[in-house]
C-alpha cells in the first residue's frame, strides 16, 4: 500500500467540449479548447517545471519557472498562462529554458534556509524538487546578502525576519521558508472563499500576511487547511508532520463529520495517522475540507476513549471492567430476561448516523430478527425526520433530488434554516465559489448568518422571520408565485396533478397568505418576500438548500411540503442545477434512514405492514417479523416512565445530551433496567447505563457512509481498533450472544445483504465502490451506475403531489414570563454534542456554548458582553456567557448545544413535529436574567456524571460473588 | 481622547468616507487617498471599517494599503519633503544632495522630527527628470535642486 501521489496537473482542468490538438515535445495531444500548455503537457506525461502553478487554483504565472518556448512566437511564455491553440508546437526543454530556470531557481534559493534535512517538508518539497528538477548546483549570490532567513545579521537583529506564527493549533507558518508563490493567499480565496490573507507589501518586502498583519488565530482564518495543502514548501505545515515526520502509506476514506461526506487520503506511518489530507477526486468535496474533517481527528486517541467493556448493577455503582464475552452474555441474559417478564416489546435499539451502513442495518435487524418487534428508532428522528415524510409525500421518495456538483450550476439559491459556513463547509465553499461567479442567494433565517453578508458573498434577499413561522413565509413565496403568474404551467401540467395544483393555488391565493398579511406575525417586510419570490421564480435554475432550521419544528413536515411545493410550481426540479437539498446533519444520517432504522420502515423506506416487502426479509433471515411498527425514541421513553419499556441498546448516539428536554430523557432512563450504551466515550447517555460497549473510531473500521446527496462512499480501515472489535463486531457477537446464527467475516457481506434485500440498493457492491470510488442511489438496474440527479423523466410516486400548507402557530409561544425566542444552533469548529470535536484542539475556537443576544434585550437587562446569564423555560433553566451581537434579532436569542455543561437541551420543551415526532429545538420561550453561577440543576447533573463516570481502580477491590 | 474614543472617531469619520465613495467603480483606492486626506494618515482602525463597507476581508484592505509606500501607517510632520532617487537625480549628483538635506535636518529617510515639522522620504522618479534633481514639497514639484536650495528648503520647513 504506497502513498497515493495525486498528479497535479497545475492548472484547473477546462470544461470545454471543443478539443485542439497541440505537439509538445513531439507528442501530439488532444486537450480541450483553454487548456494551459502546462496541463496539456501533464496530459502528455511531461511534467514542466513549476513552483506557483497548482491545479485547485486558476493560474498566476509569478514564479518564471514554468517557461516554455512556443513555434512561431517570441520569448519565452509561462506555459500556466498561456492556452494551447490548434497546431500549437511547444519545447518544454531547451538550452535557453534551462539557463533561465536555474538562474530563477538560484535566485529563490539566495533567499531560503539550507536545513533540508532537518526540514518538517523533506521529502515533501517542491521546492526541494525544483531545484533538482532544473540541475541547480550552485548559487552563485552567496547567502549573506540581505534576506529573510537569519533572525540575526552581521550581529544585528534582522528587521526582514519573522518569527514563526504557532498559534494555530493545527499548523504552523515559518515566514523564513516562504518563497510567496501566493499559493495559500489564492488557495484561501478560490477554494475555502474566506479571503483571511493577504500578500503585503511589494518587492522583497512582500510576505504572506493572516488579517492585517495578525497572527492565524486572530486573522479571519477558519483553519480549512487549504493552505496548508497548497503550500510548496514548509512555511505552512501540519504540527502533525512536525511531530511525526512523513507519511509512507495512504488509504482512501470518509469524514465522519458532516452529512457532506468528504472523501480523504488518511495519510498515515504504521498504525499512526500523520495527516488527512482531501481527495481530489472525491466527488462531494473535490479536494476540499473543513477544521473538523482535515484536523479533529486526535479523538481518536484520545485517553478519555473507554477501551474495555463494563458492567454495573445499578447506576449509582461504579462501573467495573469485565470481558467481551461476560459483556455480551450479562446483556443477552438481561435482554431476554426483561422480554420475559414485561412482554417481547420491553427492549428496543437505536441505531446511529455516526456508524456505518452496515453497522446500523445490523442493529435494526438485531432488533426486528433478534428482539422480535420493530423498536428501533435513529437520531435522524430528532433532525431530518420531517424530510423524509414531506418529500415522500410530494415526490415519492425523502432523497435530496441533486449531487453536490448541481451547484455549480445554480442560478438562484434559496437557504433555508440552513448555516453551511458553521453546519456544513465545504459546501458553504462550493457555493460561494457559484455566488462570487454570480448566482443570487435568497436567506431565509431568523438569524444573520454568514452567507447573508461577508466578504465577497451578499444576499440578495434576508427573510429574517421570526422563528416557527417557516410556512407562513413559504406559503406567502407561494402566494406571490401564484397570484403574479410566475408559475411554470407547462412543467406542472407535465409533471404534477393539475387539479391539485388548482386546489392548492386557490389556497396560497388567499389574501391571507399574501406577504402584506402574514407580516404582522413572521416579522418579514412584504416587500422582500415579493422580490424573494420573483428572483427564485424568475431568475434561471433555482435550487433550494434546507437544514435543521426547517424540520425542528412542530410544523416541520409542513415547511418540507411546501419547499416541494415551491419547487414544483416554479418547475425548478429535475436537472442540474435545480432540487430541493435537504444539508443532513450527520455523517450517516441519509445512510442510518436508508438502512431501515425506522419502527415503521424496513431497508429502503418500505413500510412493515407490507407484507411482500416483509417476506423478502423473513425468508433470508428465517424469522416471522411483526406487522406492526415499534415504539419511536419519545415513545420509548414515556413507555420507561410508565413502567412497559425496560430495556435499550444504544448504538453510537447521546441522546441524553442530543434529544430534547433533558429532564423527560433522564427519568426515561432511569426508569430501566438495562441500559446498554456503545460508544467511543463515557458520554451523558452512559451516566444512566447499566452495560458499556466501547466503540470504534471510522479509523479503525470498513463500511460505507451515506451522504446528503445519496452518495455511498467507502470508509476503509486504517488502523486496528483500539477497543479490539470494530462496532459492526460488537452487534454480530451481542446477536450471536442472544442465540441468533449470524455469520459475517467482513461489512462487504451485510452490503450485499443489503443489496439483495432492498431494490435501491440491487447494484451496490464494494467492487463497485472502489471501482467508482463511489456511488448515488437508487443503483439497480435501470441505473447501474448511480443515479445523480433525481426526477429526471417523473416523479418517483408518478405525478408530484401539491399539499396544502396551513400554518398553525406553535404551542410555544412567548409571554410576560418568557418574553425572548431561543432558537439553537451550531458553530463550524464543534460538532454535535461535541463528544469528538471538545476531545481535540478545537476548542481552541469554541471552548463553551455561548448565548447570542441582541444589545437592545441585553441593555434592558443589564446584561454585559460575557456576564453569566441564567437562560429559563418552562423546562428548566441553565446558566452561560452571553455574547451581545445584532446577529439575532431584537427578541430572539441563540445558542449552541456543543457542551454537556451548558445542556442546552434542559432549556427545550418536548413539542414535535406533527407527523413524526421531531422534536421543536429551534423554538423556546425564553427568559434571560444576570447569573453569578451554574444552577442548581448544572451543579446536580455535574455531581451525578461524575458520580457515575467512576471506574473500579482494579477487579481486585471489587466484593466477591 | 483615549484610544477606545479614538478608534471609535476613526471608525465614524471613516464610515463616512466609505459612505460617499462606495458608488464609485473600483472604490477602494479613493477612499484610501480620502482617508489619509482626513486623517494625514491610514489608521489601522479604519482598514476593518472600510472592509466591512465593502464586503471585502481586513487582510485585503491591509494588502492594498501595504502596497502602495504612499499610504502612511503614522500622521506625517506638518511638512513633507520627497527627494527623488532614482536614476536621473542621481546622476545629477542627488546622492550628495541627500546626503546634505538628510545632515541639515538630522534625519534619516522616512523619519520625522521631534517637533513634527518635517517628514522626509525618498521617492522613486517624479517624472521630473529634465529638471534633475527634482523634490517635491507638500505636493509642490522643485527642480534643479543645488546646495543652496536644499538649504533653504531645510530653513523653511522648519520656521
Amino acid at each position: 500500500m504506497p502513498l497515493i501521489q495525486e498528479i497535479d496537473y497545475g492548472t484547473p482542468a477546462s470544461k470545454a467540449e471543443k478539443t485542439v490538438r497541440v505537439t509538445i515535445d513531439g507528442t501530439t495531444i488532444d486537450v480541450p479548447e483553454g487548456t494551459s500548455v502546462m496541463r496539456a503537457s501533464m496530459e502528455a506525461g511531461i511534467q514542466v517545471p513549476k513552483l506557483c502553478a497548482t491545479d485547485m487554483v486558476d493560474a498566476f504565472g509569478s514564479c518564471r519557472l514554468c517557461l516554455v518556448e512556443i513555434e512561431g512566437r517570441n520569448g519565452t511564455p509561462a506555459s500556466c498562462t498561456t492556452p494551447v491553440t490548434e497546431g500549437m508546437v511547444v519545447h518544454t526543454q531547451t538550452g535557453r529554458l534551462k539557463d533561465i530556470r536555474r538562474g530563477v531557481m538560484e535566485l529563490y534559493i539566495s533567499d531560503h534556509p539550507l536545513d533540508c534535512l532537518t526540514c518538517a517538508a523533506n521529502g515533501d518539497c517542491e521546492l526541494q524538487d525544483m531545484a533538482g528538477a532544473v540541475g541547480l548546483r550552485d548559487v552563485r549570490y552567496g547567502y549573506d546578502g540581505e534576506n529573510h532567513v537569519r533572525a540575526r545579521q552581521n550581529g544585528e537583529a534582522n528587521p526582514r525576519y519573522m518569527a514563526k506564527d504557532e498559534s494555530n493549533p493545527y499548523f504552523t507558518y515559518d515566514p523564513s521558508k516562504c518563497i510567496v508563490c501566493s499559493r495559500c493567499v489564492r488557495a484561501c480565496e478560490e477554494v475555502q472563499g474566506t479571503f483571511a490573507l493577504t500578500i503585503e507589501g511589494r518587492g522583497f518586502e512582500s510576505r504572506v500576511s493572516p488579517g492585517m498583519h495578525e497572527s492565524f488565530m486572530n486573522s479571519e482564518c477558519v483553519s480549512c487547511g487549504a493552505c496548508v495543502q497548497a503550500c510548496p514548501t514548509a512555511t505552512l505545515t501540519e504540527k502533525s508532520v512536525i511531530e511525526i515526520g512523513q507519511p509512507e502509506h495512504s488509504v482512501v476514506t470518509t469524514c465522519a463529520y458532516c452529512g457532506v461526506g468528504c472523501s480523504f487520503k488518511a495519510e498515515m506511518r504504521g498504525q499512526e495517522v500523520v495527516r488527512m489530507v482531501p481527495w481530489k477526486d472525491g466527488k462531494a468535496n473535490r479536494g476540499h475540507s473543513c477544521v473538523k474533517g482535515r484536523f479533529a481527528w486526535g479523538y481518536a486517541t484520545h485517553k478519555d476513549r473507554i477501551l474495555n467493556p463494563m458492567v454495573r448493577e445499578k447506576i449509582t455503582d461504579p462501573w467495573r471492567e469485565v470481558s467481551w464475552d461476560e459483556a455480551f452474555a450479562h446483556v443477552a441474559k438481561e435482554f431476554r430476561r426483561l422480554q420475559f417478564q414485561y412482554g417481547k416489546g420491553a427492549i428496543g435499539g437505536i441505531t446511529s448516523s455516526r456508524c456505518t451502513n452496515e453497522e446500523t442495518f445490523l442493529v435494526q435487524k438485531l432488533v426486528r430478527a433478534g428482539f422480535g418487534n420493530n423498536n428501533v428508532d435513529t437520531c435522524a428522528r430528532v433532525c431530518h425526520s420531517p424530510t423524509g415524510y414531506g418529500l415522500g409525500k410530494a415526490f415519492g421518495t425523502s432523497a435530496g433530488t441533486q449531487d453536490f456538483d448541481s451547484v455549480e450550476h445554480t442560478d438562484v439559491v434559496i437557504l433555508i434554516g440552513a448555516n453551511p459556513t458553521d453546519g456544513h463547509p465545504v459546501f458553504a465553499s462550493r457555493l460561494k465559489k457559484r455566488l462570487r461567479a454570480g448566482a443570487k442567494l435568497i436567506v431565509i433565517d431568523p438569524r444573520r448568518i454568514d452567507l447573508v453578508r461577508s466578504a465577497h458573498v451578499e444576499a440578495s434577499h434576508h427573510l429574517p422571520l421570526k422563528p416557527g413561522t417557516n410556512v407562513a413565509v413559504l406559503t406567502a413565496l407561494a402566494h406571490v408565485i401564484v397570484t403574479e403568474g410566475l408559475f411554470d404551467e407547462a412543467f406542472i401540467r407535465e409533471r404534477c396533478d393539475w387539479s391539485e395544483f388548482e386546489d392548492w393555488a386557490g389556497f396560497v391565493a388567499e389574501p391571507a397568505h399574501s406577504p402584506e398579511a402574514t407580516e404582522q406575525f413572521t416579522g418579514v417586510p412584504a416587500e422582500e418576500v415579493r422580490g424573494a419570490a420573483r428572483l427564485y421564480a424568475r431568475g434561471g435554475n433555482g435550487a433550494i438548500y434546507y437544514g435543521l432550521g426547517v424540520t425542528e419544528h412542530s410544523q416541520g413536515s409542513t415547511t418540507v411540503m411546501a419547499i416541494a411545493n415551491l419547487a414544483m410550481v416554479t418547475g425548478n426540479i429535475g436537472r442540474p442545477g435545480v432540487g430541493v437539498n435537504p444539508l443532513r446533519g450527520q455523517n450517516n444520517v441519509q445512510g442510518a434512514c436508508d438502512m431501515g432504522s425506522f419502527p415503521h420502515e424496513l431497508p429502503g423506506y418500505r413500510h412493515i405492514s407490507g407484507t411482500e416487502v416483509r417476506d423478502v426479509f423473513e425468508k433470508l433471515w428465517g424469522v416471522e417479523l411483526n406487522p406492526e411498527p415499534g415504539l419511536r425514541i419519545p415513545n420509548m421513553l414515556d413507555a420507561a416512565v410508565e413502567g412497559t419499556f425496560r430495556g435499550i441498546y444504544i448504538q453510537g448516539e447521546d441522546i441524553l445530551q442530543s434529544d430534547p428536554d433533558t429532564k423527560h430523557v433522564q427519568a426515561g432512563l432511569a426508569a430501566m433496567e438495562c441500559v446498554v450504551v456503545h460508544d467511543l466515550f463515557l458520554n451523558e447517555t452512559a451516566n444512566y447505563a447499566h452495560v458499556f460497549l466501547p466503540g470504534s473510531t471510522f479509523l479503525e473500521k470498513d463500511g460505507t457512509f451515506t451522504n446528503a446527496e445519496r452518495r455511498i462512499n467507502r470508509v476503509r480501515k486504517v488502523m486496528s481498533p483500539k477497543n479490539g472489535l470494530a462496532d459492526w463486531e460488537v452487534t454480530l457477537r451481542l446477536a450471536q450472544a442472544m442465540g441468533l446464527d449470524w455469520n459475517y467475516s467482513h461489512p462487504s457481506e451485510i452490503m450485499d445483504e443489503v443489496a439483495a434485500t432492498t431494490p435501491s440498493f440491487a447494484k451496490v457492491s464494494y467492487a463497485l465502490l472502489d471501482e467508482k470510488g463511489s456511488v448515488q442511489w437508487p443503483c439497480n438496474e435501470a441505473n447501474p451506475e448511480g443515479t445523480p440527479v433525481m426526477h429526471l423523466d417523473g416523479f418517483v410516486r408518478g405525478k408530484g403531489k401539491f399539499i396544502r400548507t396551513e400554518y398553525v402557530a406553535t404551542d410555544e409561544r412567548s409571554g410576560p414570563r418568557f418574553p425572548l425566542l431561543l432558537t439553537t444552533g451550531r458553530i463550524l469548529s464543534q460538532y454535535n454534542v461535541g463528544a469528538q470535536t471538545r476531545r481535540t484542539e478545537n476548542v481552541a475556537w469554541h471552548a463553551e456554548d455561548m448565548l447570542e443576544i441582541h444589545p437592545h434585550d441585553a441593555e434592558q437587562r443589564g446584561i454585559r458582553d460575557g456576564d453569566l446569564v441564567k437562560l429559563a423555560s418552562r423546562s428548566g433553566e441553565t446558566a452561560l456567557r452571553s455574547k451581545i451581537t445584532e446577529r439575532v434579532a431584537p427578541g430572539v436569542v441563540y445558542t449552541t448545544f456543543h457542551h454537556p455543561g451548558t445542556q442546552a437541551n434542559v432549556i427545550t420543551t418536548d413539542y414535535t413535529d406533527w407527523a413524526t415526532n421531531c422534536p421543536e429545538y429551534k423554538v423556546t420561550a425564553v427568559q434571560v436574567t444576570p447569573s453569578n453561577g451554574p444552577t442548581v440543576w448544572q451543579q446536580d447533573y455535574e455531581a451525578q456524571a461524575t458520580q457515575s463516570r467512576r471506574i473500579a481502580a482494579e477487579a481486585a477491590l471489587e466484593p466477591a460473588e | 481622547m483615549d484610544s477606545c474614543h479614538m478608534d471609535a472617531d476613526i471608525a465614524s469619520r471613516t464610515e463616512a468616507i466609505v459612505g460617499r465613495l462606495k458608488p464609485l467603480e473600483g472604490p477602494l483606492l479613493p477612499i484610501l487617498h480620502d482617508i489619509q486626506a482626513e486623517f494625514g494618515y491610514v489608521p489601522q482602525a479604519s482598514l476593518p471599517v472600510i472592509a466591512h463597507g465593502l464586503n471585502l476581508s481586513r487582510a485585503e484592505v491591509h494588502g492594498v494599503v501595504s502596497f502602495y509606500h504612499d499610504y502612511r501607517e503614522t500622521p506625517a510632520g506638518r511638512h513633507v519633503i520627497k527627494l527623488c532617487r532614482a536614476e536621473a537625480c542621481q546622476s545629477m549628483g542627488g546622492d550628495a544632495l541627500a546626503e546634505r538635506l538628510l545632515g541639515l535636518l538630522g534625519l534619516d529617510w522616512h523619519e520625522t522630527s521631534a517637533d513634527g515639522a518635517v517628514t522626509i522620504e525618498p521617492v522613486y522618479c517624479l517624472g521630473l527628470c529634465a529638471c534633475a534633481p527634482a523634490a517635491m514639497v507638500d505636493g509642490e514639484v522643485i527642480g534643479r535642486l543645488d546646495a543652496d536650495a536644499v538649504q533653504d528648503l531645510a530653513k523653511a520647513v522648519r520656521a
